[in-house]
Protein backbone atom coordinates (compact mmCIF):
# COMPACT_ATOMS: atom_id res chain seq x y z
CA UNK A 1 0.00 0.00 0.00
CA UNK A 2 1.32 3.34 -1.02
CA UNK A 3 1.01 6.29 1.67
CA UNK A 4 -2.01 8.55 2.14
CA UNK A 5 -2.34 11.01 -0.16
CA UNK A 6 -3.44 13.22 2.38
CA UNK A 7 0.81 12.96 3.38
CA UNK A 8 1.35 14.21 0.06
CA UNK A 9 -1.24 16.95 -0.27
CA UNK A 10 -0.18 18.35 3.68
CA UNK A 11 3.25 17.90 1.77
CA UNK A 12 2.08 19.83 -1.30
CA UNK A 13 0.62 22.72 0.79
CA UNK A 14 3.75 22.76 2.99
CA UNK A 15 5.76 23.61 -0.13
CA UNK A 16 2.88 26.11 -1.77
CA UNK A 17 3.37 28.40 1.78
CA UNK A 18 7.08 28.31 1.60
CA UNK A 19 6.84 29.32 -2.08
CA UNK A 20 3.86 31.97 -1.10
CA UNK A 21 6.31 33.20 1.88
CA UNK A 22 8.84 33.87 -0.64
CA UNK A 23 7.39 35.38 -3.32
CA UNK A 24 5.61 37.63 -0.85
CA UNK A 25 8.78 38.58 1.31
CA UNK A 26 11.64 38.56 -1.33
CA UNK A 27 12.56 41.65 -3.73
CA UNK A 28 15.03 40.09 -6.41
CA UNK A 29 13.29 39.32 -9.19
CA UNK A 30 14.91 36.00 -9.85
CA UNK A 31 14.40 35.00 -6.34
CA UNK A 32 10.55 35.62 -7.45
CA UNK A 33 10.47 33.96 -10.04
CA UNK A 34 11.70 30.93 -8.08
CA UNK A 35 9.46 31.21 -5.56
CA UNK A 36 6.68 31.29 -8.71
CA UNK A 37 8.23 27.74 -9.93
CA UNK A 38 7.92 26.34 -6.06
CA UNK A 39 4.41 27.02 -6.31
CA UNK A 40 3.99 25.85 -9.43
CA UNK A 41 5.58 22.60 -8.54
CA UNK A 42 3.31 22.37 -5.30
CA UNK A 43 0.29 22.23 -7.36
CA UNK A 44 1.67 19.62 -9.57
CA UNK A 45 2.08 17.08 -7.22
CA UNK A 46 -1.04 17.94 -5.70
CA UNK A 47 -2.26 17.12 -9.54
CA UNK A 48 -0.54 13.97 -9.08
CA UNK A 49 -1.51 13.22 -6.23
CA UNK A 50 -5.31 12.89 -6.86
CA UNK A 51 -4.56 11.69 -10.16
CA UNK A 52 -3.42 8.56 -8.28
CA UNK A 53 -5.82 8.62 -6.10
CA UNK A 54 -8.71 8.84 -8.04
CA UNK A 55 -6.91 6.81 -10.79
CA UNK A 56 -8.04 9.85 -13.81
CA UNK A 57 -5.23 10.35 -16.62
CA UNK A 58 -6.41 14.18 -16.69
CA UNK A 59 -4.42 15.02 -13.99
CA UNK A 60 -1.16 14.14 -14.59
CA UNK A 61 -2.33 15.86 -18.05
CA UNK A 62 -3.16 19.20 -16.12
CA UNK A 63 0.76 18.63 -14.87
CA UNK A 64 1.83 17.94 -18.54
CA UNK A 65 0.03 21.39 -19.45
CA UNK A 66 1.34 23.40 -16.49
CA UNK A 67 5.03 22.45 -17.16
CA UNK A 68 4.36 23.76 -20.74
CA UNK A 69 2.80 27.16 -19.31
CA UNK A 70 5.83 27.43 -16.56
CA UNK A 71 8.49 27.04 -19.37
CA UNK A 72 6.66 29.57 -21.09
CA UNK A 73 6.51 31.85 -18.86
CA UNK A 74 9.88 31.92 -17.24
CA UNK A 75 11.38 32.47 -21.14
CA UNK A 76 9.47 35.72 -21.29
CA UNK A 77 9.72 36.44 -17.27
CA UNK A 78 13.90 36.48 -17.27
CA UNK A 79 13.53 38.07 -20.97
CA UNK A 80 11.93 40.84 -19.05
CA UNK A 81 14.17 40.81 -15.92
CA UNK A 82 17.04 41.18 -18.65
CA UNK A 83 15.47 44.18 -20.00
CA UNK A 84 14.86 45.44 -16.95
CA UNK A 85 18.74 44.97 -15.87
CA UNK A 86 19.79 46.64 -18.98
CA UNK A 87 17.94 49.94 -18.12
CA UNK A 88 18.47 50.28 -14.75
CA UNK A 89 21.40 47.74 -13.63
CA UNK A 90 19.36 46.27 -10.58
CA UNK A 91 16.88 43.18 -10.46
CA UNK A 92 14.74 44.68 -7.39
CA UNK A 93 11.12 45.10 -8.04
CA UNK A 94 10.96 48.20 -5.37
CA UNK A 95 12.74 50.50 -8.10
CA UNK A 96 9.13 49.80 -10.68
CA UNK A 97 7.83 52.75 -9.65
CA UNK A 98 6.88 54.03 -12.78
CA UNK A 99 3.06 52.61 -13.05
CA UNK A 100 2.76 54.01 -9.36
CA UNK A 101 -1.46 55.25 -9.08
CA UNK B 1 2.91 -9.88 0.18
CA UNK B 2 0.95 -8.37 2.80
CA UNK B 3 -0.31 -4.37 2.80
CA UNK B 4 2.15 -4.01 5.76
CA UNK B 5 4.85 -5.29 3.73
CA UNK B 6 4.52 -2.16 0.98
CA UNK B 7 4.23 0.19 3.69
CA UNK B 8 7.67 0.97 4.67
CA UNK B 9 9.06 1.16 1.16
CA UNK B 10 6.60 4.19 0.47
CA UNK B 11 7.03 5.53 3.35
CA UNK B 12 10.83 5.93 3.21
CA UNK B 13 10.23 7.30 -0.02
CA UNK B 14 7.86 9.56 1.04
CA UNK B 15 9.95 10.71 3.54
CA UNK B 16 12.77 10.98 1.25
CA UNK B 17 11.00 13.44 -1.10
CA UNK B 18 9.62 15.60 1.34
CA UNK B 19 13.05 16.21 3.07
CA UNK B 20 14.71 17.29 -0.53
CA UNK B 21 11.75 19.52 -1.19
CA UNK B 22 11.19 21.06 2.02
CA UNK B 23 14.95 21.61 2.59
CA UNK B 24 15.32 22.59 -0.98
CA UNK B 25 12.67 24.88 -0.92
CA UNK B 26 14.06 26.24 2.60
CA UNK B 27 16.79 27.07 0.80
CA UNK B 28 15.78 29.06 -1.57
CA UNK B 29 14.41 31.19 0.67
CA UNK B 30 17.34 31.52 2.76
CA UNK B 31 20.54 31.60 0.96
CA UNK B 32 21.94 35.11 0.01
CA UNK B 33 23.32 34.09 -3.39
CA UNK B 34 21.18 33.90 -6.30
CA UNK B 35 23.18 31.07 -7.94
CA UNK B 36 23.10 29.06 -4.71
CA UNK B 37 19.01 28.99 -4.22
CA UNK B 38 19.08 27.90 -8.18
CA UNK B 39 20.71 25.26 -6.89
CA UNK B 40 18.50 24.63 -3.65
CA UNK B 41 15.96 24.78 -6.39
CA UNK B 42 17.16 21.59 -8.19
CA UNK B 43 17.04 20.19 -5.00
CA UNK B 44 13.40 20.65 -4.47
CA UNK B 45 12.58 20.20 -7.94
CA UNK B 46 14.16 16.35 -7.89
CA UNK B 47 11.77 15.91 -4.54
CA UNK B 48 8.97 16.37 -6.55
CA UNK B 49 9.99 14.11 -9.67
CA UNK B 50 10.60 11.47 -6.25
CA UNK B 51 7.61 11.54 -5.43
CA UNK B 52 6.11 11.94 -8.80
CA UNK B 53 7.48 8.36 -9.64
CA UNK B 54 6.30 7.45 -6.00
CA UNK B 55 2.60 7.91 -6.91
CA UNK B 56 2.80 6.05 -10.88
CA UNK B 57 3.51 9.21 -12.58
CA UNK B 58 6.74 7.90 -14.90
CA UNK B 59 6.75 10.29 -17.83
CA UNK B 60 5.97 13.57 -15.60
CA UNK B 61 8.88 12.61 -13.49
CA UNK B 62 10.64 12.54 -16.72
CA UNK B 63 10.13 15.78 -17.81
CA UNK B 64 10.55 17.34 -13.81
CA UNK B 65 14.20 16.48 -14.79
CA UNK B 66 14.36 17.36 -18.21
CA UNK B 67 12.31 20.52 -18.56
CA UNK B 68 13.25 22.16 -15.12
CA UNK B 69 16.27 20.99 -13.56
CA UNK B 70 17.83 20.78 -17.37
CA UNK B 71 16.38 23.78 -19.36
CA UNK B 72 14.85 26.17 -16.76
CA UNK B 73 17.50 25.98 -14.25
CA UNK B 74 20.02 26.30 -16.65
CA UNK B 75 17.94 29.50 -17.86
CA UNK B 76 18.39 30.91 -14.22
CA UNK B 77 21.90 30.32 -13.79
CA UNK B 78 22.34 31.94 -17.43
CA UNK B 79 20.72 35.11 -16.25
CA UNK B 80 22.61 35.61 -12.93
CA UNK B 81 25.36 34.88 -14.85
CA UNK B 82 24.38 37.41 -17.49
CA UNK B 83 23.40 39.82 -15.15
CA UNK B 84 26.09 39.09 -12.53
CA UNK B 85 24.14 39.35 -9.42
CA UNK B 86 26.57 37.03 -7.62
CA UNK B 87 29.75 37.98 -8.53
CA UNK B 88 30.20 39.97 -5.37
CA UNK B 89 30.75 36.46 -3.69
CA UNK B 90 33.39 34.62 -4.59
CA UNK B 91 33.71 30.66 -3.84
CA UNK B 92 36.59 29.40 -1.59
CA UNK B 93 38.45 26.52 -2.06
CA UNK B 94 36.59 24.71 0.51
CA UNK B 95 33.65 26.76 1.81
CA UNK B 96 32.28 23.63 3.80
CA UNK B 97 34.43 21.91 6.57
CA UNK B 98 34.42 18.29 5.88
CA UNK B 99 33.09 18.77 2.44
CA UNK B 100 35.49 15.36 1.16
CA UNK B 101 34.17 13.15 3.90
CA UNK B 102 30.40 14.11 3.37
CA UNK B 103 30.93 13.73 -0.64
CA UNK B 104 32.32 10.13 -0.42
CA UNK B 105 29.87 9.21 2.50
CA UNK B 106 26.86 10.51 0.18
CA UNK B 107 28.78 8.28 -3.06
CA UNK B 108 28.88 5.43 -0.85
CA UNK B 109 25.43 5.00 0.42
CA UNK B 110 23.91 5.94 -3.14
CA UNK B 111 26.02 3.14 -4.32
CA UNK B 112 24.76 1.06 -1.51
CA UNK B 113 21.84 1.44 -2.01
CA UNK B 114 21.48 0.72 -5.67
CA UNK B 115 23.47 -2.74 -4.89
CA UNK B 116 21.10 -3.07 -2.14
CA UNK B 117 18.03 -2.71 -4.78
CA UNK B 118 19.91 -4.59 -7.45
CA UNK B 119 19.80 -7.98 -5.11
CA UNK B 120 16.34 -7.60 -4.21
CA UNK B 121 15.51 -9.02 -7.58
CA UNK B 122 11.98 -8.01 -8.04
CA UNK B 123 12.10 -4.30 -7.49
CA UNK B 124 14.75 -4.57 -11.14
CA UNK B 125 12.09 -6.59 -12.55
CA UNK B 126 9.16 -3.94 -11.35
CA UNK B 127 7.08 -6.97 -10.12
CA UNK B 128 6.31 -5.09 -6.89
CA UNK B 129 7.55 -1.95 -6.43
CA UNK B 130 6.96 0.99 -4.02
CA UNK B 131 4.90 3.14 -6.20
CA UNK B 132 2.22 0.91 -6.14
CA UNK B 133 -0.04 -0.15 -8.82
CA UNK B 134 -0.36 1.75 -11.76
CA UNK B 135 -3.35 3.24 -12.61
CA UNK B 136 -4.68 1.17 -15.32
CA UNK B 137 -3.40 -2.48 -15.23
CA UNK B 138 -1.73 -3.55 -18.38
CA UNK B 139 -0.94 -0.28 -19.77
CA UNK B 140 2.18 1.99 -19.10
CA UNK B 141 2.32 5.51 -17.58
CA UNK B 142 3.33 6.86 -20.76
CA UNK B 143 0.85 4.93 -23.51
CA UNK B 144 -1.83 6.31 -20.42
CA UNK B 145 -0.57 9.57 -20.91
CA UNK B 146 -0.31 9.70 -24.90
CA UNK B 147 -3.63 8.82 -25.38
CA UNK B 148 -5.05 11.04 -23.28
CA UNK B 149 -2.94 14.12 -24.67
CA UNK B 150 -3.81 13.21 -28.11
CA UNK B 151 -7.35 12.48 -27.63
CA UNK B 152 -8.98 14.12 -24.94
CA UNK B 153 -6.77 17.02 -24.68
CA UNK B 154 -5.46 17.53 -28.27
CA UNK B 155 -6.62 21.48 -28.91
CA UNK B 156 -5.41 21.96 -25.42
CA UNK B 157 -1.97 20.10 -26.86
CA UNK B 158 -2.12 22.13 -30.00
CA UNK B 159 -2.13 25.08 -27.81
CA UNK B 160 0.75 25.00 -26.28
CA UNK B 161 2.27 24.72 -29.48
CA UNK B 162 1.21 28.20 -30.71
CA UNK B 163 1.86 29.58 -26.55
CA UNK B 164 5.65 28.05 -27.21
CA UNK B 165 6.28 29.90 -30.49
CA UNK B 166 4.80 33.02 -28.57
CA UNK B 167 6.72 32.72 -25.87
CA UNK B 168 10.16 32.23 -28.05
CA UNK B 169 9.39 35.29 -30.34
CA UNK B 170 8.61 37.55 -27.17
CA UNK B 171 11.68 36.24 -25.72
CA UNK B 172 13.63 37.08 -28.54
CA UNK B 173 11.72 40.67 -28.78
CA UNK B 174 12.29 41.55 -25.57
CA UNK B 175 16.12 41.33 -25.99
CA UNK B 176 16.11 42.53 -29.08
CA UNK B 177 14.38 45.87 -28.91
CA UNK B 178 16.32 47.00 -26.23
CA UNK B 179 19.78 46.53 -27.97
CA UNK B 180 17.91 48.28 -30.79
CA UNK B 181 17.67 51.32 -28.64
CA UNK B 182 21.06 51.29 -27.45
CA UNK B 183 22.63 50.99 -31.13
CA UNK B 184 20.40 54.11 -31.99
CA UNK B 185 21.38 56.13 -28.53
Amino acid sequence: MNVPAAWYLVLAAVLFGIGAYGLLTRRSALIMFMCIELMLNAVNLTFVTFARTLSDIGGQASVFFVMVVAAAEVTVGLGIVVAVFRRRHSTSVDELTEMKG
Amino acid sequence: MTATAYALPSIVVFVTAAVLIVVGAIGVLAVRNPVHAALSLILTLFGVAVAFIAQSADFLAAVQVIVYAGAIVVLFLFVIMFLGVGRSRHDHVEPLVGQRPLAAFGVAVTVGGIIVLLARSHWVTGATSASGSSLVKGTGNVHQLGTAIFTTYLYAFEATAALLVIAVVGAVVLARRERATEEAE
